[in-house]
């Protein structure tokens, strides 16, 4: 899209009142969600906010939060990831069996599995500018490939890690996770490359228009290569905090979980355009959670667990359909 | 070179791979299984290809008008539960419950085509979000697990057929079912509807500027694949019974198929008999391998291959080769 | 004094059409050079070539002093030669200074030096005499005119010495072609060579030093502009007498088919038009007048808040393009990719985009009413991408032909489009006229207005400034539509 065309609509646009960024939004709805669930947890006499509440939002927040940071990085760039659900349960797999509960393999086990995740990474970064398949087919694709393979291989949990290593996931800085800091960090980190780095600038561009990118020198295969390796990365990461965790790897721990649909929801929810150019990490990490908030506040009402999913998709329907509001004289219709 | 592209279009762009592939399974289905000697097991194949090639038709519709629908999984394991629920194992109520299937589903595929076109929400959130509701409201409903259970009647358009035909004997239901939707989807596309639609896929704004009612035609691709949604639990619910795993999976399985068939994400471009085809080849690749003794696990990695693949050899700009 | 790029021989075929034949072309120092010529006259593909986006065939290109050769146009933005499009290449949702050095970014330990970058933006700004724009303003909340200053001060941060600028006015209001004019009179006083292509008399004369004239991919003259009348230019450019090109006009005016009385919205105000069977009336203006908001508005897509319209003498309400469709109002919209035509359809789905999307019947001739459009039977299978844009525009008529309209409003209908094929299409829209249709036709090429109109509408500032009869002259309609010769 040029810009010319996406100023045109302007004049329909009257009410031009936007200067509310959907970060903004994102964490203005964390704090009245958090309100509303205090009160509503409060109301049943629990505290929603307390040392256990707070870890257990945090807890959860942590896995979706890495994914979702990488997914991030994807959508922004206009592609798509939805390799990571059965690319956690493969890397579990990897750091759990190579450790074998052996401390002294922890560190190659860790490289092994970061290793693996971004090779995975660059194949789905070049199927899809290489080959020219469209982000979906090809992380479709390549997810597929990997859960024929988890499938046929593995029936259960397999390989174990050192106790050592699950201080990872369940030592804490006061009510935080250590593994949260991480998170938090690995977030930190990827906010600054996106916006004060000349890579990160392209990773906008590219999205923006990959036409006007090309023609500004920037190398667009690559940025979106580059992007998806980062993403399979943070997946890998992912998988190594769940080993550490649940002590040994299992298949089906990234897709039980639902990472690959739930990391873009996250995203999405976090007023990143879906069609890339426009969002960030710090929206994102709002979205997560949003999310996880949810899930904690619904724990405590003693709600099934079914409902949970069900407000979920409104929610994410809802945020979608807000954001989209705001472009809504973008077709002028 | 124009006299062989205006013969070639009888069949739309990227047909004409599919079926080469489909029929080169075919025959090798003959040499390694010995049911693929008679008729009969083809029939078979078609059976159970019958509800992925029902799919296949509905999310067609979605995909060629530039959208996509995520949802029909869920939406078939909803359909088979919610059936399980209100039939209890009462054959009278058969017919009726058909009826609010049917119902359902239309419902699903107009809740997502207003919010798709109405709230511009793009169509990817709107259906994966479908999928949350329809997976945790089903479950909320039933508790859990699926309870009461199917009526013979009903199970019968699944597992049953026309018995005593000459020379292949049983016509299954499921295959009469598909090869009416079939007649009717080809007759569909062919319509000034049909065209308009796939017209969208391509260009709104022209067909808007023309006159056509872009919201109405694309909300009426997600009805139809609602619909399709609920035609193919009915015929998998009678095939394969209760289960809250009926529809796993089955949203990316029938995307799959409908871009094996050519079928070009973001719209526009491909045949709806292409997109069947599509799903058959799936199936068919499954018997063979399963023939073939390869384990059931790789099934989706064979799958995962295929659709790279499929869609890396469409990309070929063969006009730029050529030059 | 020795120029700063020489352009030599310079060939160049497309699909085994020549595009360009034997062109020579000198940029100086400090010179505005107009390249001028019909829509294909090759004005494009040469400015293309030079600013490396196509490579020629034979020729060589010669900058400062040294024989060259761009493998891209960042290559050549290296080298000095900035292009600045006719369609914007900005990103929306990025800020100015991000856009002006997209790729090019300043790194300082590690990290973008987003004050440096915005220090220079904020200095060529300053150095075009441009305030109204900060560096930090996402390129979304500014009107055109400033995004092309945007597109400008990006060339200018380049270093350029040489800016190639495609019908840099196209997209601009009146009031914005003066702050163009200023700012290449800026580029100039600076030492900077510029590539001028247009094809609008007043500009040329007002800013160039010298006028280069192509014409079917061949050079027809180069001279000094105070060499040139605007006859010479305009001759030089058709190549023929235009008169010859046109159909003749019609001799009788049916009756009234739509009118429209008082319309306004928010472009337009006190619109008054009759269109009458067998008449067509060419609407004039400047860009940005408010042509292209009448025939939105005719025909639905931008409707009117104000007035009231009849059909057949009938009053109706004009909301859609379906509605003006039923009302047998057809539109032939300016962007024939973007809004007339769905490529990757056949040429057959194409001519039945409208009769199917509205009326949804009948199966109907399609081959013959393709051939009374002058495309051959045995392109109907063929997908409309792969047609020329002549062809292109034959089957956009086609597609409304098969609704048989009542009125026909033409918004540029021979915009990109080879001078055979406008030929063609003169004379579709004349036989149209002639078959009792009333057409209102669009064109910013005013030779083509005036040979095709049988009376002219001319618009200032969203409203009609007055009405000139056929066979009026160039200076007339300027007046009208300038509002200075009254």
């Amino acid at each position: 899209m040029t810009a010319t065309q996406a100023a045109q609509p302007v004049r329909h646009n009257a009410t031009s009142r936007g200067r509310v960024t959907p970060t903004l939004m994102v964490y203005l709805a964390l704090v009245v969600l958090l309100v509303v669930g205090s009160v509503l947890v409060a109301m049943r006499g629990g505290v929603l906010l307390d040392h256990g509440g707070i870890l257990n939002i945090l807890t959860r927040s942590t896995v979706l939060g890495l994914v979702a940071i990488g997914q991030t990085m994807v959508i922004l760039t206009g592609s798509l990831d939805l390799s990571p659900a059965y690319l956690i349960g493969l890397c579990s797999l990897i750091a759990a069996e190579t450790m074998a509960g052996d401390p002294g393999m922890v560190v190659p086990a860790v490289l092994l599995t970061v290793g693996f995740a971004a090779l995975v990474g660059l194949v789905n970064g070049l199927v899809i500018t290489a080959l020219k398949v469209n982000a979906f087919i090809a992380t479709l694709g390549v997810a597929l490939i990997i859960r024929g393979y988890l499938e046929n291989t593995y029936t259960g949990p397999a390989g174990s890690v050192p106790r050592g290593f699950q201080h990872l996931g369940y030592d804490r800085i006061g009510p935080v996770p250590l593994s949260t800091v991480v998170m938090l960090v690995i977030a930190v980190a990827v906010w600054w490359y996106l916006t004060r780095t000349k890579g990160g600038y392209h990773v906008y561009a590219v999205g923006g228009d990959a036409e006007v990118a090309r023609l500004s020198g920037i190398r667009t295969g690559r940025t979106i290569v580059m992007t998806h390796v980062l993403c399979s990365v943070m997946a890998g990461l992912a998988a190594l905090f769940l080993v550490s965790r649940l002590g040994s790897g299992a298949p089906l721990v990234g897709a039980d979980g639902g990472y690959d649909l739930e990391s873009i929801a996250a995203v999405v929810l976090g007023g990143t355009l879906l069609s890339g150019g426009r969002g960030g990490v710090a929206g994102t990490i709002g979205g997560v959670l949003i999310l996880a908030t949810l899930d904690t506040v619904f724990d405590d009402l003693g709600v099934t667990p079914f409902l949970k999913d069900v407000v979920r998709g409104a929610v994410l329907i809802v945020a979608v359909a807000l954001y989209a509001r705001s472009q809504l004289a973008r077709r002028a219709r | 070179m124009t006299r062989t592209q205006a013969r070639r279009t009888r069949f739309a762009p990227g047909t004409v791979p599919v079926l080469v592939v489909l029929a080169v399974l075919l025959v090798a289905l003959a040499f390694v299984g010995t049911a693929y000697q008679q008729p009969a097991g083809y029939l078979a194949l078609l059976k159970r290809a019958a509800p992925l090639m029902i799919l296949a038709i509905g999310q067609y519709f979605v995909i060629v008008s530039g959208g996509f629908d995520l949802s029909v999984g869920s939406l078939v394991t909803a359909e088979v539960v919610i059936a399980a629920r209100l039939i209890d194992g009462d054959d009278s109520a058969t017919g009726w419950v058909i009826l609010v299937l049917l119902l359902i589903g239309a419902v699903v595929g107009l809740v997502n085509g207003v919010i798709t076109t109405r709230l511009l929400v793009p169509s990817f959130i709107v259906t994966l979000g479908m999928l949350l509701v329809l997976d945790g409201a089903v479950f909320l409903w039933t508790g859990g697990a699926p309870r009461g259970a199917l009526s013979d009647s009903f199970r019968t358009i699944g597992r049953q057929g026309i018995d005593g035909v000459p020379v292949i004997g049983q016509v299954p239901w499921s295959v009469v079912v598909l090869a009416v939707l079939v007649t009717m989807a080809v007759v569909f596309m062919r319509g000034p509807t049909g065209r308009t639609l796939v017209a969208v896929g391509d260009n709104e704004t022209a067909v808007w500027l023309g006159g056509g009612r872009v919201e109405r035609l694309r909300t009426l691709a997600f009805v139809l694949s609602g619909l399709s949604a609920a035609v193919a639990a009915i015929l998998l619910g009678g095939f394969a019974g209760v289960s809250a795993q009926v529809g796993d999976g089955l949203e990316f399985r029938v995307i799959t198929a409908v871009v094996l068939g050519g079928v070009v994400l973001g719209g526009g471009r491909g045949s709806v008999v292409a997109a069947m085809a599509g799903a058959l080849t799936l199936e068919s690749l499954f018997s063979l391998l399963n023939l073939l003794g390869v384990s059931g696990g790789l099934e989706s990695t064979v799958q995962g291959v295929i659709i790279i693949a499929a869609v890396a050899y469409a990309a070929i700009d063969w006009r730029r080769k050529r030059a | 004094m020795a120029p700063i790029v020489r352009m030599n021989g310079i060939n160049k075929r497309f699909l085994g059409v020549d595009a360009l034949k034997d062109i020579d072309l000198e940029l100086h120092a400090g010179e505005v050079h107009a390249l001028v010529g019909e829509n294909g006259a090759g004005k494009s593909t040469l400015m293309k070539i030079l600013a490396g986006a196509h490579r020629p065939d034979t020729g060589t290109i010669v900058l400062n002093g040294q024989l060259v050769s761009f493998a891209s146009p960042v290559h050549a933005q290296r080298a000095g030669i900035a292009i600045v499009h006719q369609e914007m290449t900005l990103l929306p949702d990025r800020s100015v200074a991000e856009n002006v050095y997209l790729g090019r970014e300043p790194v300082r330990r590690g990290h973008v030096d987003r004050a440096r970058m915005q220090a220079a933006t904020a200095d060529l700004l300053d150095r075009l005499g441009e305030r109204g724009i900060t560096p930090r303003t996402p390129v979304r909340r500014l009107p055109v005119a400033q995004q092309q200053v945007v597109e400008i001060v990006k060339a200018l941060s380049m270093d350029a010495r040489v800016i190639a600028m495609d019908e840099p006015t196209a997209a601009l209001a009146e009031h914005e072609v003066e702050l163009l004019y200023d700012l290449v009179g800026r580029l100039r006083a600076d030492g900077i060579a510029v590539l001028y292509v247009s094809h609008r008399m007043r500009e040329v004369f007002d800013l160039s030093q010298r006028i280069t004239v192509l014409k079917d991919g061949a050079l027809v003259t180069s001279a000094a502009t105070t060499e040139m009348t605007p006859d010479q230019l305009v001759r030089a450019m058709v190549g023929r007498p235009l008169d010859a090109m046109f159909p003749d006009r019609a001799k009788t005016r049916g009756p009234v088919r739509v009118s429209v009385r008082g319309g306004g919205n928010e472009r337009l105000r006190d619109i008054t038009i009759d269109l009458a069977a067998g008449e067509i009336v060419g609407l004039a203006g400047l860009q940005g007048a408010g042509r292209s908001a009448v025939a939105r508005a005719l025909t639905g897509v931008d409707p009117l808040t104000r007035g009231e319209v009849e059909v057949d003498d009938r009053p109706v309400r004009i909301r859609s393009p379906r509605a003006a469709i039923r009302h047998g109002i057809a539109h032939v919209t300016e962007d024939r990719k973007g809004e007339g035509l769905a490529l990757r359809q056949t040429v057959r789905d194409n001519t039945m985009l409208v009769r199917n999307a509205v009326f949804g019947r009948s199966r109907i001739d399609v081959d013959r009413l393709l051939g009374s459009v002058g495309l051959a039977a045995g392109r109907t299978g063929q997908e409309v991408r792969f047609l020329s844009g002549g062809n292109q525009q034959k089957v956009v008529l086609a597609k409304w032909l098969a609704v048989a309209p009542k009125v026909l409003v033409a918004d540029e209908p021979t915009r990109g489009i080879d001078v055979g094929a406008k030929r063609g299409v003169y004379e579709l829209l004349r036989e149209l006229a002639c078959s009792g249709v009333a057409i209102l036709m669009i064109s910013s090429e005013l030779p083509e207005l005036i040979g095709m109109s049988d009376r002219i509408l001319v618009m200032r500032d969203g409203h009609l400034a007055g009405e000139l009869p056929a066979g009026s002259s160039e200076e007339a309609v300027m007046a009208l539509a300038t509002g200075s010769g009254a």
